[in-house]
């Protein structure tokens, strides 16, 4: 087991340290940094003073360990655009899309398994299918058209809610601020949850779909009702708690996605987080913004495999055997 | 599969006959062949097939089919913007959809920017397929080495999202070809884009049945004959491991639209003197607050449409020809 756990987390290791490569080398080789930082007319002495003092005459393999070493103290460097350290701008920036993407991860969980439920339930009735029909062609919408429409429906036609911005916002200690607390910024908040959750909530509503169907069959449940319980207890006590392992699994598998696919809501909602950030950062070549994010996003994605693969390894004991093996 | 009615075994009968007592024509073994019962069958696989297809001919014939030409500026006159579309009140007889904020006939637009949308779909999943045929052919066929490097980057891929990738790519591409104009470079960078973006599915379907492939006999042979492994790999294998790469191809092809699309709305695609649907979409959403609800409607419908009916299309190709479900 223990053997396991170090061998998967070298592995994540070693994806990290590729994932800073790739944000090294876009780091050093695209667009010259000292370039971004003087002017036409700083003499030429001062270029290459700069140049040595940044430590771009270093062998690479050195400006690599640097680059590394400031990574892991969150040393980004300065944007070119803003002028101001790129640390800075995206921790301003992330409370923004991490409450955006925890609300849109929940109603998509909590919406899609009662879907899910329903749809495995009663398989044949009109509403079930609406929801399977209604799925596929959420699946097939692109993000950013379903935000379009929502804006259309509920905030030019009804007028019901805003479609632009996080609404008003209360600060908490040094630098998280909320939107939950206010009512414009729970207003603010609804449509950009909805149109990044709808995604993964026909996800979710399909898994649980297919995975109560299939537990419907078994024979505890056949058992359950043989011995008298109530239909309810059945369905939500026994079939659904089995059901649900597999879904957490992949909610939190979708969590990293849902991070990253908030770049596209976050510019169709003009929301002010880390992803509208790095879109202007890619529109405008911002290399350390986008080296930041690069490494931000990768870190996010494998610290969740990496805790999704060991809860694995501690819940089922047959992959512990398979892994003493 | 359903048997086949008595109707369609006649057809079936004849469509053989056909081929006048010699071997039957590639046509009437198309028309006999199971996809094409299975296909048959299906309303809905019908109806994509259609869309498809018509969407296809517009966007090919779209210079012929388009009433104007709706980047010749000589044809273009700003007092024709904003018209709504020909039924509604105010509408012109002459702009079927409309027209958008510079006075383009959104029709004649929609036919240019699908066109636009599925060159650079097409392009950039023929791309993702040759990188990641080449990569898995050598993956399975080498092994060792080669194939731990190129698994391990196929991973690595595989645990971000292929937007992202796609957008870093762009950011990147377009930084290292500062001097080229946006208009020049929007598509061979998108094309790299998604090709880079989308190669890893190949390579693990190819290099999985490579593995399969290359202990057999034929193989084996091959290689006792004194054929270079370049050859044994091209013409031996690569036919026999080809089969799922189609499958992929269609479904991919979706998601490759929806993926230029999201670029070029996101500002990082194609350029507004060129515009594909995504491009479209995100010129109309600007308008969406004055109420000129039609130049960025009938854009989305569009794209809505023809990503569904290619999706369809997929599933259907997936489920005819896997065996198992026969």
């Amino acid at each position: 087991m223990l053997a396991f756990v170090i061998r998967r987390i070298l592995q994540s290791v070693a994806v990290m340290v590729a994932v800073a490569f790739i944000a090294f080398l876009m780091f050093r080789f695209v667009g010259d940094p000292v370039n971004q930082m003087v002017g036409i007319d700083t003499p030429a002495e001062e270029v290459a003073r700069l140049r040595q003092s940044l430590g771009l005459n270093d062998p690479t393999p050195v400006q690599f360990a640097n680059f590394i070493w400031k990574a892991m103290h969150f040393d980004f460097g300065m944007s070119y655009q803003f002028r101001l350290p790129v640390t800075q701008l995206l921790a301003e920036r992330a409370p923004a899309t991490l409450e955006l993407a925890f609300t849109a991860a929940g109603f998509a969980l909590l919406v899609g398994v009662i879907m899910g439920v329903y749809c495995a339930l009663r398989r044949d009735s009109i509403l079930a299918k609406t929801f399977q029909a209604v799925s596929l062609v959420g699946v097939s919408l692109p993000t950013f058209l379903i935000g379009i429409l929502l804006i259309y429906l509920f905030a030019v036609i009804l007028g019901w809610l805003p479609s632009n911005g996080r609404g008003d916002v209360v600060k908490f200690g040094n630098w998280w601020t909320t939107g939950f607390l206010t009512k414009s910024g729970l207003r603010a908040l609804v449509l950009p949850a909805i149109t990044l959750g709808l995604f993964q909530m026909t996800l979710i509503m399909r898994l649980v779909r297919a995975e109560m169907m299939e537990v419907m069959r078994t024979d505890y449940i056949k058992f359950a009702r043989a011995r008298g319980l109530r239909t309810r207890s059945i369905h939500f006590g026994h079939a659904l708690k089995n059901t649900l392992i597999p879904v957490i699994t992949i909610a939190g598998l979708q969590l990293g996605s849902i991070i990253a696919f908030a770049i596209i809501t976050e510019t169709v909602f003009n929301w002010p987080g880390m992803g509208l950030l790095f879109l202007k950062a890619v529109q405008n070549v911002d290399i350390p913004i986008m080296a930041a994010y690069l490494m931000l996003i990768g870190l996010l994605f494998v610290t969740i495999n990496l805790i999704v693969d060991l809860t694995y390894g501690f819940v089922d004991p047959r992959l512990r055997v398979a892994m003493r093996a | 599969m359903p048997n086949p009615t008595p109707e369609e075994v006649k057809g079936l009968v004849g469509a053989t006959g056909a081929g006048s007592g010699g071997a039957p024509s590639t046509f009437a073994r198309l028309m006999d062949s199971d996809i094409f019962a299975s296909f048959r069958t299906q309303k809905v696989v019908m109806v994509a097939a259609f869309i498809v297809l018509l969407m296809f001919i517009g966007a090919t014939f779209a210079p012929w089919l388009a009433p104007t030409n709706p980047f010749d500026p000589a044809t273009v006159f700003l007092a024709d913007a904003s018209i709504p579309p020909r039924w509604q009140a105010g509408g012109d007889p002459r702009f079927i959809f409309g027209t958008d904020d510079q006075g383009r006939d959104l029709y004649s637009a929609i036919l240019y920017g699908l066109r636009v949308s599925l060159i650079v779909g097409g392009l950039g999943v023929l791309l993702a397929a040759a990188i990641g045929i080449t990569l898995g052919l050598l993956a399975g066929y080498v092994g060792g080495r080669v194939d731990a490097i190129i698994m391990r980057v196929a991973d690595v891929q595989l645990t971000f999202p292929a937007i992202l990738i796609a957008l870093l790519i762009d950011g990147v591409v377009h930084a290292l070809i500062k001097g080229v104009s946006r208009e020049d470079s929007a598509i061979p960078v998108l094309v790299i884009s998604i090709g880079l973006s989308f190669w890893v599915q190949y390579a693990r379907t190819i290099r999985g049945s490579t593995l399969v492939e290359k202990n057999k006999d034929y193989v084996h042979a091959a290689r006792l004959v004194g054929l270079p492994a370049p050859v044994i790999m091209l013409r031996h294998v690569l036919p026999n491991v080809i089969g799922p790469v189609l499958v992929i191809l269609t479904i991919n092809l979706g998601l490759a639209i929806i993926t230029e699309a999201t670029l070029s709305f996101l500002g990082v695609g194609l350029p507004a003197t060129q515009p594909s649907l995504g491009t479209l979409i995100s010129i109309g959403n600007k308008y969406l607050f004055s109420g000129d609800w039609w130049i960025v409607a009938f854009p989305g419908a569009t794209l809505a449409i023809i990503v569904l009916a290619v999706n369809l299309l997929g599933d259907w190709l997936r489920d005819a020809l896997n065996p198992k479900l026969r």
